[in-house]
């Protein structure tokens, strides 16, 4: 019984010298604030910042604080709040940036874009791209096989079933780009969310002359530079066949989308207009 | 007879070689040939014609661009209609000349003789000047990459060439081409081998054939017979033989070390049987490079063929040259079936590079649907660069490009033996190729910085 | 007209197939199967009916009503094991036992862990061995061959293992001259009322045949069967030069379960390593271990532990042993 006490008390004592010597010894020193910068950071780990997780982030935003300057360090998930509170606790000043979001450009649903082959292999994008143009005419638009899906780490991308296209749910988008870096043909893009989330872009990036592009899909954008004209604020350039709104430019005028005689211009959110609807009543009944 | 092979994996696909007896016919001229500017490995050729004008056969329509690069020559005569895309075999729209054809009107430089010109009636020709005339015709690989030749004939000056080595094994399923070229011109192909001995100074030849030829192998070895320079080497039938490692492998023993290091590193300068006769007709009869044989077969096709085409024609053309099309789901592969590209419409036309047209229908033309790996270990067997594909592939699909390059992923030479012989029918592949792009990306992007630096 | 189709190379398939693969074993089978009908008459058939069908109806329920995913029967693994299990297991085994061992090989041993392809251990081999801790009497309780119509009450007797065991025990090398002969045990002729064993290990002759088969139809690369057995013989060899107590290293590779193990278990595709160089240290390591337990383990057989123990260093094997790169070899002159 005695040695059997003994013996634990021993062993008990011998652990414990260990572990106080371990501890001791293997200490790692730790900036405290890189903990406290950590916790404010939402811990989605999604990596849209560029940094492996939100501890990498944190350990960044420190140093640069120390260095007196955390310019170019974000968290896109949290957004401005999440980085005015960061910003608080280093006691350092940002700039605001305007809150943006995934946009989808590409409008080549089944119906404007005729499938030419099917494809057999691997269902992803980036196997697809391999192949060439894919299922259709079109080297440029999406693929439609959700590599952008898969990547989305908070689930606010969806493929919708009967386009074959991805839709973005912009309540849940945090613009942490990892679709943007997935898409192998570059389809999607950060844009300005805009005010009241209304917002106008080219939705195609195909650079085919504008006969090819709209033999592919009739949606397309065929590069003819009639946006280009009618828009006031000069924030409509065409390159290689491609138009392209620059969204800092852009006051939402919507003259563009009228114009473009493809409707490959896009314009989300903006109130339908009554006239509009009585056009369409019309050539319904036309039709 | 000892048969010689390679030693790491390989398998064994089934045969198919329909059009081995149809001895290679002139196709019809197209009535609008198109050329696209990047036909071969390297800068995209640039175009020298204008729209409107008039072209012969031979006439050089796009120059080369850059040191990596190629010129090519028309193939018909008639008038540049365009200068615009056409979609290629590799799927995208490339910049492209489109000539409407008019008459068949020759440039007089080509000498279309029949008289075969060999070495000793030409002793002025020097190294220099064959690499040259090689060059100037615009000469690429053709057994599928479309490497420019003349560049393989000037190796770097770390490696020493010991010998060129003739790739006749045309290990891909269904290919003739290179077969009917030995069988109809061996005389050309021999001067061709001459020709490129000398322009690399090697005293060694060899000719490499699969043993499934043992028409060709017997001809080739009469022909030889008095030349000791010249050796035919008859391989035992393994796929991928035809691939330039592994028939440096078989043929001298040697393995070529891990990329960066090419063939002629080891001493070997591997050339295809149709480009030893292009080079013999570049050098010889001024012929610059705008006609090659090509196979045109399928098994439901009604009469599969080899065609002496002009580049520039529609595969829909030969397609329809040997029956058109079968009415059911159809696959047309510009290569063979191993690694032929999928072609989107039958519109692409016939380049530098396209050795055959293969058609694959009804259920050929699909994939089986994939079970989960079994870890059979099979395509680890097969793999002909010993590396392991089910590994590449799971790595590359969890985008885990550390270890994907650990693993020597850009060793892969995507002969697909992975996934033919995958029991389970998973798409190993093209999950590998997904990786080994990423991968090579990160290398180049990681050398560019060093230099910067 | 049809459509075309558009995919990555290769475009051609080598017509190779997991049924074709999990059938060939099951042919390959099919000798020792029979053998062991023939030795042992009704209970055998009883013993494996009830296996194959128990395992099937076991993967069909798990994949239809636990994971929801379409059945996986159509691939014959699960036949396999069945049939696997069943010649683990002696021929007097009573059937509501093989239930539970069924369930355990392929609920505990392969569906856990994510089903065919992503189980670490040999499904059969798992519910064997639940069986032998979980009913040690049951399970080493062998029927002496010859009785056609018996089951449950078939008389039973020692098999040349147990022989063998007691030999090293006692330290008495005289015991060894009751094994039959190497030629009884390759034909399964078991005279002198000896126990037979389990009803796959009855006959070594239709073991071998089974892996000729197999050769031959490139189901199995010859590497683990035979650096096993090779290794046993070099093993046991040299203990019975040392020492007259260890059977005869013939006897020793034909009694038991190790020409089952090494032909039919060990090369389970999913468990075993991928390549040949780490197949072979699989199979060195499992004739050594075999050797080992049944010498100086409390079991008599160490088959199938040697075999359960190196597939959970089958992973760390596959992640060291990589196969011999192209290039690799320095230059030779042809």
């Amino acid at each position: 019984m005695l040695t059997a006490v003994i013996v634990l008390a021993v062993i008990a004592l011998i652990a414990a010298v260990v572990l106080f010597v371990v501890s001791k010894k293997f200490a790692v020193e730790e900036d405290p604030r890189i903990g406290r910068v950590q916790e404010v950071l939402p811990g989605a780990n999604c990596g849209g910042c560029g940094f492996a997780g939100c501890s990498g982030l944190a350990t960044a935003l420190v140093a640069g604080a120390d260095k007196g300057s955390i310019e170019g360090l974000s968290c896109p998930v949290g957004g401005p709040t999440v980085m005015g509170q960061v910003a608080d606790l280093l006691g350092m000043a940002i700039e605001a940036s305007d809150p943006k979001v995934a946009v989808v450009r590409c409008n080549g649903g089944c119906e404007s874009r005729p499938r030419v082959a099917e494809y057999d292999g691997l269902h992803t994008c980036a196997a697809m791209n391999a192949t060439g143009a894919g299922e259709t005419a079109c080297g440029y638009g999406c693929l439609g096989c959700g590599d952008c899906a898969a990547a989305c780490q908070f689930g606010g991308l969806r493929m919708n079933e009967e386009t074959g296209l991805p839709e973005v749910d912009e309540d849940v988008c945090t613009a942490c780009g990892a679709c943007v870096k997935v898409c192998p043909r570059h389809i999607i893009e950060l844009r300005k969310k805009g005010p009241k989330n209304r917002r106008v872009f080219v939705s195609c990036v195909n650079k085919d002359k504008g006969a090819v592009a709209r033999k592919a899909c009739q949606a397309a954008c065929i590069g003819c530079g009639k946006c280009q004209k009618v828009c006031k604020f000069d924030a409509i350039t065409v390159v290689n066949n491609i138009s392209y709104i620059d969204d800092s430019k852009c006051r939402l005028c919507t003259q563009c989308v009228d114009a473009c005689p493809t409707h490959a211009i896009v314009k989300v959110h903006f109130p339908i207009k009554r006239n509009v609807v009585k056009l369409e009543e019309e050539k319904e009944e036309q039709a | 007879m000892k048969l010689h092979t390679f030693k790491i994996g390989g398998v064994h696909p089934e045969d198919n070689k329909l059009s081995s007896d149809v001895v290679a016919v002139e196709a019809a001229l197209p009535k609008v040939a198109v050329f696209p500017l990047s036909q071969h490995i390297g800068a995209p050729a640039k175009p020298v014609v204008g729209k409107g004008d008039k072209v012969k056969v031979g006439t050089m329509i796009a120059e080369a661009s850059g040191f990596v690069s190629a010129p090519i020559f028309s193939s018909v005569s008639g008038t540049v209609a365009k200068i615009d895309t056409v979609i290629d075999a590799t799927g995208y729209q490339k910049p492209a000349i489109f000539i409407n054809v008019e008459g068949d009107e020759w440039e007089d430089r080509i000498d279309r003789s029949e008289t075969l010109e060999t070495l000793a009636n030409h002793p002025e020709l020097t190294p220099e000047e064959i690499v040259a005339r090689v060059k100037d015709a615009g000469v690429t690989g053709m057994g599928g990459a479309g490497f420019p030749t003349f560049i393989k004939l000037t190796p770097p000056p770390t490696a020493k060439a010991e010998c060129v080595i003739i790739n006749g094994v045309e290990c891909e399923p269904y290919i003739t081409a290179d077969y009917r070229l030995m069988m109809e011109h061996p005389d050309e192909i021999l001067v061709g081998l001459d020709l490129l001995m000398k322009a690399v100074r090697v005293e060694k030849g060899f000719i490499g054939i699969e043993e499934n030829k043992p028409e060709a192998i017997r001809l080739l070895t009469e022909k030889t017979a008095h030349d000791p320079r010249v050796e035919v080497v008859p391989l035992k039938q393994k796929y991928p033989q035809g691939g330039e490692k592994q028939l440096v492998d078989a043929v001298m023993n040697r393995q070529v070390p891990a990329p960066p290091a090419i063939p002629v590193s080891v001493g070997a300068v591997v050339q295809n049987v149709g480009t030893a006769y292009a080079v013999y007709q570049a050098v010889m009869k001024r012929k610059p490079l705008f006609e090659r044989y090509t196979t045109v077969t399928g098994k439901r096709l009604d009469h599969p063929a080899n065609f002496i085409v002009r580049m520039g024609t529609p595969f829909g053309q030969l397609i329809e040259a040997c029956g058109g099309l079968p009415d059911c789901d159809n696959k047309v592969l510009a290569g063979g079936p191993m690694m032929g590209k999928a072609v989107l419409n039958l519109d692409v036309p016939v380049c530098k590079g396209t050795n055959s047209v293969t058609v694959l229908s009804g259920a050929d033309a699909h994939r089986q649907s994939a079970q989960p790996c079994i870890r059979c270990g099979k395509c680890v067997e097969a793999c002909p660069m010993g590396l392991e594909p089910y590994l590449l592939a799971t790595l590359s699909s969890l985008k885990d490009y550390d270890r994907l390059e650990k693993e020597e992923v850009t060793s892969c030479i995507s002969c697909g033996s992975c996934q033919f012989t995958c029991p389970s029918h998973r798409p190993i592949l093209d999950n590998i190729l997904q990786g080994k792009g990423a991968v090579m990306g990160i290398i180049k992007a990681r050398n560019a910085a060093k230099q910067t630096k | 007209m049809g459509k075309l189709i558009v995919s990555l190379s290769p475009h051609a398939h080598g017509l190779d197939s997991v049924e074709r693969n999990m059938r060939g074993v099951i042919i390959a089978l099919l000798p020792a199967l029979l053998v062991s009908f023939y030795y042992f008459g009704l209970g055998s058939v009883v013993v494996c009916l009830t296996s194959i069908a128990s395992c099937m109806f076991f993967e069909w329920a798990i994949t239809k009503y636990l994971l929801r995913r379409p059945t996986t029967l159509s691939d014959c693994s699960a036949m396999l094991t069945g049939l696997l299990l069943g010649m683990n297991l002696p021929s007097n085994f009573p059937i509501w036992m093989i239930l539970i061992g069924s369930l355990v090989s392929i609920g505990v041993g392969k569906m856990t862990f994510g089903g065919l392809g992503c189980n670490i251990f040999n499904p059969a081999l798992v519910g064997r061995c639940f069986l032998l801790v979980s009913f040690p009497a049951a399970m080493t309780s062998w029927p002496v061959s010859g009785q056609m119509d018996a089951y449950t009450d078939a008389v039973t007797g020692a098999t040349p293992l147990s022989l063998m065991k007691t030999a090293i025990k006692t330290g008495n090398s005289h015991l060894l001259e009751n094994l039959p002969s190497s030629i009884d045990m390759l034909l399964g002729n078991m005279s002198n009322g000896m126990g037979a064993g389990t009803m796959g290990e009855v006959c070594a002759l239709a073991l071998l045949l089974g892996l000729v088969y197999m050769l031959c139809r490139r189901i199995i690369t010859w590497h683990i069967p035979v650096s096993i057995i090779a290794t046993v013989l070099v093993f046991s060899g040299l203990l019975h030069l040392a020492n007259p107590i260890y059977a005869n290293p013939l006897q020793v590779i034909l009694s038991g379960g190790l020409l089952l193990g090494a032909i039919f278990m060990a090369t389970d595709y999913v468990t075993s390593p991928m390549t040949h160089r780490g197949q072979i240290i699989y199979g060195v390591a499992i004739g050594f271990l075999t050797v080992a337990i049944r010498n100086w383990g409390s079991y008599p057989e160490g088959m199938s532990f040697a075999i359960l123990i190196m597939n959970a260093f089958t992973p760390l094997i596959n992640f060291y042993v990589k196969p011999k790169r192209f290039g690799e070899k320095p230059a030779a002159n042809r």
